[in-house]
């Protein structure tokens, strides 16, 4: 069934459940480093390898990320809230509970506002809550290295227990046709405030973010939501939005031929934007749920919640608004500008001392192309916006233009060094020596008659090919627009 | 309140990952109804106004700073395992999903 | 020279402090007693000789430098095998971790090797402290030392009996429903439940986290209060561990006193199910601290009477969840693992076969009481109950300074009679529950023998959270007045083994 089909029918109901691993230096409930990479089982301790005897103590840090997320979500803060344990067995969690929040969560009843399309949708908030992540299984043998069919498991715990905050909203209803794009528009909005809080780096591509999609039809003009499927792991904004739409389109496909859709949990697969069941249970699960007895409960005080507020920094949708202002661009081209991950990094170029024009137009151009030939983020060149914003200074003074400004970003990329080493070292000043100039400018025109004859003439288009002539002479050195004047001059014709 | 089933111990036997006999069920099962029978009693005491007590201390706020402490090496958080591979645990083929 | 394993703790630590003996000849005598006795005993699983003669001499070599030794550098303890010890075997009575070698040591072993105390290893107890008889232990029963085809009390029932079968002066023991106290009634020992937090419980291995508590065991109440001190106190590992300065136990059992105290005698412990000679010792333990200058008034604390269900609902609940780690996957037993079978399966078949009855029950039980629909009715249910119980405790405690009551309704029952009977077992922890639900502290001490079998009956105190100091105030009063009656010790009177 076609998606405009579907939707003539069925009203979409979605519900997100986005878990954000924490920056944190260490775990949720132990002194373990948090450090991605390193050598297998070589950050776990007694506690989150959940030896016998061993016990949780509650990360400061996460419990304060967990908040400030909360209020950036407009939650309420619970004024005392506690743990609780989700008991089922799990070979990556080696307790066979996990560490988490049930009908006590730090945060509750907020929102988050999306743009689409020009139009700002509210997001409902129902919770955000802390918890531990699970270790790391390996599936080996088998034909197929999957979980299923694998000859057995190697298990490594250096993710296990990593503070995570799993922020739930409230039936997203309403959404019609733009339902995956208030998804991945919501994703993105959130992704975009975890990492203005700096309390992640939400990379979805390393799992330090990472989506579930639940989605529902109901007929038009029926309450009652229909049944639900989960859709696990859905890892890159695009990814939202696909099996949003998957999902729709197959839920329409069911019930259109009378069918009735299984509450299960469905696997994304990114290849070819499907979704596919998960393994079905025997047993409904049953997770035993009860207050975790070996921590207390987390009462934040009034004092800590408003210390806390005042850290909070401008809203990300705030913030792109106020700065398209300032920099006094389009829609298209600010768009343009998140898209390439490039904001901070200008936002840093103008603090630095250049002007926003040509801040865009470095990060835009040069470093967004050489960003797309390494396969990185343009942040993560090794170039600073410092940088950045001293080759614009230089250009603005003169002393290179665009061609010498060019190379001199790429020496810094080599990692020659600052700007002005580069400069220094490849010899890439403008030649501004006029009287250097004035016998390179005598040589073109000497060999130019013709041309110099138009242009006495009054027709200045050959004025191009004199001022090309001088650049091959300097080598490129030279400041285009002092040639031209200079040219000008020495024919009579300023 | 009524008496547990056998079907409802044999459920509690593979919630709890405990292998259970067909004679050690039926005993069992007997068991635990004489059990529950007498702790149900607690219904007879607790009103609605009662709150419920989790802990026997009234501690809130306990909390660590967030700063690296010493774990365990590789080798010492491996000494126990019945089996492992590339320093890491090797378990049997895991056929559940992650919740 | 005396016996050196007739000692008490105090007196071994002076003697080894004056240079009379050295700790390392203190702990071969202990050593020694162990192979003498302790094949009909059985209170040891693990007996680490090397660790101990090296512990000793490291005491004696600090005392020839001339370092200041602690109170008890250089005594011998029995460890409870439910404390993780780094590099020495811990199983908590169970098959499941048979053979497994912790990688780290709990904060009370840590504490005891600091202390200079020198361990002389792990002893027996009910599989993962589940029991009151100590013939729930994988690794076979122990005997009380008072008649060995008699139970020593449980879980902590190794404990207890190394102690009253002079094998060692002190001892750890742990108390989630009355594992401390109640082994200590039954062989004549003193046992104390300090307040809940007051002893780490990192490195413990959890059986119900909310009512665990580690605590000290002595053959007198002087020595009870120092092992407490040197285990008791803040730790930032144990989020439930209290932040405050331990009350002065030793000052307190140095100088007991009961003068101008009220003390309760607990209304409904008592009557129907109470051993005649029980009840004969306790009154004889009423009147005597009223001689001693006390005023004892009876109090009621009606909801005691629903101790006992809220244990058996709270206690297996947080088990079922604490004990899912023994799983075959990171450490101990692995069984069925013939490459084919799921982790699922192994699991099972590791569980099933390494679990005994008793715990098998418990997880059962407590997986039931937390499961979705139950949960209110029981867990939910207890959890009320607990609170009436801590109510009726302040309301108790408004009136008198500490509780009095039997330890135990029984003296020490034959091992067997009540191996299949759970409901029947579970009545011998009847008096020593409410104060696990409530968390404050209380001690068992002998108050003498019961006359119709010639075993050892114990007296409950019980006084409230962080006043453990009461505990010792009045035990020793009460210890010194009956040494004064008896002549001796009432271990004196204990069979030769």
């Amino acid at each position: 069934m076609s998606y405009e089909d579907a939707l003539s029918s069925f009203d979409p109901v979605m519900g997100l459940e986005v878990h954000v691993e924490l920056g944190t230096a260490t775990k949720m409930f132990c002194g373990c480093a948090t450090e991605f990479g390193g050598e297998p089982n070589s950050q776990v301790c007694p506690t989150c390898l959940g030896l016998p005897g061993a016990l949780p103590v509650v990360n400061r840090t996460a419990v304060e990320s967990a908040i400030r997320i909360g209020l950036a979500l407009n939650c309420n803060i619970a004024e005392w809230c506690r743990f609780a344990r989700k008991n089922y067995f799990y070979p990556d969690m080696p307790k066979n509970f996990q560490t988490s929040q049930y009908d006590e969560p730090i945060a509750f009843d907020g929102y988050l506002d999306v743009e689409v399309q020009g139009k700002t949708y509210r997001v409902g908030i129902e919770r955000a809550h802390m918890e531990e992540d699970t270790g790391k299984s390996t599936h080996v043998g088998g034909a197929t290295g999957r979980i299923h069919g694998a000859d057995y498991s190697l298990l490594d715990y250096n993710r296990c227990g990593i503070p995570l905050i799993e922020i739930v909203t409230k039936p997203i209803e309403g959404a019609g046709e733009l339902a995956p794009e208030i998804a991945k528009a919501y994703v993105a909005e959130l992704r975009d405030l975890i990492k203005a809080l700096g309390v992640s780096e939400a990379r979805m591509e390393l799992g330090q973010m990472r989506c579930d999609a639940n989605l529902s039809l109901r007929p038009h003009g029926q309450e009652k939501f229909g049944t639900r499927s989960e859709t696990k792991n859905v890892n890159s904004l695009r990814s939202v939005e696909r099996a949003i739409r998957f999902e729709i389109q197959r839920h329409a496909t069911v019930l259109t031929d009378g069918g009735t859709i299984v509450q299960e949990t469905r696997h994304f697969h990114e290849d070819d934007g499907t979704t596919t069941a998960g393994r079905v249970k025997e047993e409904a699960e049953d997770y035993r749920y009860f207050p975790e007895p070996d921590l207390v409960p987390v009462a934040p005080s009034r004092d800590w919640v408003e210390e806390l507020r005042g850290t909070l920094p401008e809203v990300p949708s705030v913030r792109r608004k106020r700065l398209q202002a300032e920099w006094g661009i389009s829609d298209f081209d600010m768009q343009s500008l998140v898209n390439a991950g490039a904001v901070d990094a200008i936002v840093d170029t103008v603090a630095a001392g250049a002007d926003s024009d040509a801040a865009r137009k470095w990060w835009l151009g040069e470093l967004a192309r050489s960003a797309n030939e390494r396969g990185v983020e343009v942040t993560a060149l090794p170039i600073t916006p410092a940088q950045v914003a001293r080759v614009a200074a230089l250009v603005k003074a003169g002393e290179l233009n665009d061609k010498l400004a060019r190379q001199v970003i790429e020496g810094v990329l080599a990692g020659e060094g600052d700007p002005d080493q580069v400069v220094e070292k490849r010899g890439l000043k403008v030649v501004s020596d006029e009287g250097a100039l004035g016998a390179a400018i005598d040589q073109a025109i000497a060999a130019q008659a013709d041309a110099v004859a138009k242009i006495q003439a009054g027709n200045l288009g050959p004025v191009g090919a004199l001022i090309g002539a001088v650049m091959k002479t300097t080598r490129g050195q030279a400041d285009a627009a002092r040639v031209r004047e200079l040219i000008l001059e020495k024919l009579g014709v300023s | 309140m009524p008496g547990i089933t056998r079907e409802e111990v044999a459920h509690l036997a593979r919630l709890s990952r405990l292998e259970l006999g067909a004679e050690e069920l039926d005993h069992l099962a007997t068991q635990l109804d004489d059990i529950i029978g007498a702790v149900a009693r607690v219904g007879e005491v607790a009103a609605d106004d009662i709150p419920p007590t989790s802990h026997p201390l009234p501690l809130t706020n306990v909390m660590r700073p967030d700063e690296i402490r010493p774990g365990l090496t590789p080798e010492q958080a491996l000494s126990g395992a019945p089996a492992a591979e590339d320093q890491r645990f090797r378990v049997p083929r895991i056929l559940g999903e992650e919740q | 020279m005396a016996d050196l394993t007739r000692l008490t703790a105090a007196e071994t630590a002076a003697r080894i402090a004056a240079g009379e003996v050295s700790a390392v000849e203190v702990a071969q005598a202990h050593l020694d007693r162990i192979t003498e006795v302790d094949a009909k005993v059985h209170a040891f699983l693990h007996v680490d000789t090397e660790g101990a003669l090296n512990a000793a001499k490291a005491v004696d070599e600090r005392r020839a430098k001339g370092d200041a030794l602690g109170p008890l550098a250089g005594v011998p303890l029995a460890l409870k095998d439910v404390f993780v010890t780094q590099g020495v075997p811990t199983t908590c009575g169970s098959k499941i971790l048979e053979g497994w070698i912790p990688p780290y040591d709990a904060t009370v072993t840590r504490r005891l090797k600091e202390a200079g105390v020198v361990i002389l290893g792990k002893t027996n107890m009910d599989e993962f402290a589940m029991g009151s008889s100590t013939e729930n232990s994988a690794y076979g029963p122990t005997g009380n030392p008072w008649d060995l085809t008699r139970i020593p009390g449980g879980s902590g029932g190794g404990s207890a009996a190394a102690l009253a079968a002079f094998e060692a002066p002190l001892a750890i023991g742990t108390d989630t429903g009355g594992s401390i106290r109640q082994p200590g009634a039954v062989t004549g020992t003193v046992g104390v439940k300090p307040t809940y937090g007051s002893v780490s419980r990192y490195g413990l291995v959890a059986f119900s986290s909310s009512l665990d508590q580690g605590g000290p065991c002595a053959r007198t109440v002087l020595d009870a209060a120092l092992l407490h001190a040197a285990i008791a106190g803040h730790d930032p590992l144990d989020s439930t561990s209290i932040d405050a300065p331990v009350p002065d136990v030793v000052g307190a059992a140095r100088n007991g006193d009961v003068r101008g105290m009220r003390i309760g005698v607990v209304k409904e412990f008592g009557g129907d199910g109470y051993q005649a000679g029980v009840l004969e010792r306790f009154n004889e333990s009423v009147e005597l601290l009223r001689e001693l200058g006390a005023e004892v008034v009876e109090i009621s604390c009606p909801h005691f009477d629903y101790a006992m269900p809220a244990y058996y609902l709270i206690a297996p609940s947080e088990a079922s969840s604490n004990l899912a780690r023994f799983d075959a996957m990171r450490y101990g037993l692995r069984v069925g693992d013939n490459g084919d079978r799921s982790a699922e399966e192994v699991m099972s078949l590791t569980r099933e076969a390494g679990f005994g009855p008793e715990v098998k029950r418990r997880i059962m039980l407590g997986t039931y009481a937390l499961s979705s629909g139950y949960y209110d009715a029981y867990y939910g249910q207890a959890q009320k109950v607990r609170t009436l119980i801590a109510r009726d405790f302040d309301a108790a405690f408004a009136q008198v300074d500490v509780l009095i009551s039997p330890t135990t309704p029984t003296t020490a029952f034959p091992i067997g009679e009540r191996a299949d009977d759970p409901m029947a077992m579970y009545l011998a922890d009847l008096c020593t529950i409410p104060s696990n639900l409530a968390g404050n502290a209380a001690m068992s001490l002998p108050c003498g023998l019961a006359p119709e079998d010639g075993l050892p009956v114990g007296l409950q105190i019980i006084a409230p959270t962080m006043a453990d100091d009461r505990l010792y105030k009045v035990g020793a009063a009460v210890e010194a007045a009956f040494l004064d009656r008896w002549g001796a010790p009432l271990l004196d009177q204990a069979p030769a083994l």
